[in-house]
């Protein structure tokens, strides 16, 4: 249990993976530091960090880094809650890592996150289920639980997902689970990334007829066919097969499947004014949260950056600000 | 992603040796939200003025070394981290005439996640004094 600004948080937690920040840290505008702080000012003690994106060095930090991190936790009152690795499965060209290197890859990384204090890791999706049946032992040994991130368009009923949780059930181990991403709940296409398209010279009311269909429920590759029928431009067919990687599945799962569910990634596009996500149903996800007594953290992962960085200021930290606003009013008490 | 933050347009710059100019250099950054291993940085296609330069007149320069693109494939502990600006180095006698030109970048790189690879481009009418 947290225990931050003195009292104990029961329930459902916030934080903030310092993933939001990239357009910042880029730039050059905020420090590893300002990440940090800008958590604690928004009282997420939840702290997600991402060693290969803000800790240069990795994976050879020095010991001072590390004091220097758990200096700042001490500082502003947060904690670390999970490590997000990578695993560079083609870092030699013309072949894969072996079995052997990616266990010691992941070792690395439950090391590091083991180092900076965090419980959970986030393994990437396509980290194989013998992979990750194979780390159990050094998961054990750093008492790192490994999560791997649900992400769209995979889902919890695919079947890559459903092996893992076969995995999981066969060996009966509490160190691997999984990190959902929200995006697996995208009830309507991101408006940020229509209107980039848009920008890209696709045609308004074809991209449109794209947003309405996924909406609908029509199938992608019903929605593809129909862009190309209706004429659809390289940009329109582009937009229509964004279809496939976004997904809108059953929020229930998440109080099905919570005895396995170890951390959240509550991405998110855009934050409107009146404090609801665009795309992302947040009620409906925290309700399900509620459900089934999620003790966990609710991360905050904004991605909306990329998709208006070519054409209006990004303000990262307003964003997860509102965000955070949403949470305290659904989360509540 | 970050594709317009690419190429650094107020560090380009003639390089000269032994009074003669032989190239021009630019501060570039990775098109990528983390840091990439530089064995996993597969291109980095530079054309100026409309001419694409051959791929073995392009140096990168990341912290103290200096590498070919080929020797890229073999750098497997130096890292090219998350928005830091590297130099990139173009061989070209003369190297470019004060004035504006127009500069292009294409950046390359292997991503293990991704069935192929991704390629970031960008391009910014620059001006060399």
């Amino acid at each position: 249990m947290a225990v931050s600004g003195g009292k104990p948080a029961a329930g459902i937690k916030r934080g903030v993976s310092l993933y939001s920040f990239q357009e910042e840290y880029f730039l050059r505008k905020m420090t590893l530091e300002d990440c940090v702080a800008n958590c604690a000012k928004l009282r997420a003690w939840g702290v997600e960090s991402l060693a290969e994106q803000m800790m240069p060095g990795f994976p050879r930090l020095p010991e001072s880094f590390y004091e220097q991190w758990h200096g700042w936790m001490a500082k502003y009152g947060t904690i670390s809650v999970c490590h997000d690795s990578f695993l560079d499965t083609q870092r030699y060209k013309g072949r894969l890592l072996t079995d052997a290197e990616v266990l010691a890859e992941i070792e690395r990384d439950l090391r590091h996150a083991h180092r900076i204090g965090a419980k959970v890791m986030r393994l990437t999706v396509f980290v194989k289920p013998e992979w990750l049946e194979s780390a159990i032992p050094a998961a054990e040994r750093y008492d790192v639980r490994m999560g791997i991130e649900v992400h769209s368009p995979w889902h919890f009923d695919h079947p890559w997902i459903m092996r893992h949780l076969e995995m999981i059930e066969r060996t009966g181990t509490k160190h691997a689970g999984f990190v959902p991403d929200m995006g697996i709940y995208t009830k309507r296409l991101p408006r940020v990334m229509r209107d980039r398209m848009e920008r890209l010279g696709g045609t308004p009311r074809i991209l449109d007829y794209v947003c309405e269909a996924f909406e609908a429920g029509v199938l992608s590759e019903y929605v593809i066919f129909e862009v190309k029928k209706m004429g659809g431009n390289a940009t329109d067919v582009a937009w229509a097969e964004q279809c496939r990687h976004n997904v809108y599945t059953n929020p229930k799962r998440l109080t099905e499947y919570m005895p396995y569910i170890f951390h959240i990634h509550a991405k998110f596009y855009e934050m409107l004014e009146e404090g609801r996500e665009y795309s992302i149903p947040y009620d409906k996800i925290v309700a399900a949260l509620k459900a089934g007594n999620y003790q966990g953290y609710l991360s905050s992962e904004y991605e909306g950056n990329r998709h208006i960085q070519d054409a209006f200021p990004v303000d990262s930290v307003e964003q997860v600000r509102r965000q955070h606003a949403m949470f305290e009013r659904l989360i509540g008490g | 992603m970050f594709d317009k933050y690419m190429i650094c347009e107020d560090t380009v710059r003639n390089v000269s040796r032994d009074g003669r100019t032989e190239g021009f250099q630019f501060g570039a950054r990775l098109p990528y939200y983390r840091g990439l291993g530089l064995s996993m940085v597969e291109d980095v296609a530079v054309t100026v003025d409309g001419e694409k330069i051959a791929r073995d007149q392009v140096r990168l320069t990341v912290g103290a070394k200096t590498y070919t693109l080929d020797e890229l494939e073999k750098e497997f502990e130096a890292v090219w981290e998350m928005g830091d600006v590297a130099t990139v180095t173009v061989l070209k006698q003369g190297g470019l005439k004060p004035g504006e030109h127009h500069l292009e970048l294409a950046e390359q790189l292997r991503i293990s996640y991704m069935p192929f690879p991704i390629t970031g481009r960008d391009k910014k009418t620059i001006h060399v004094s």
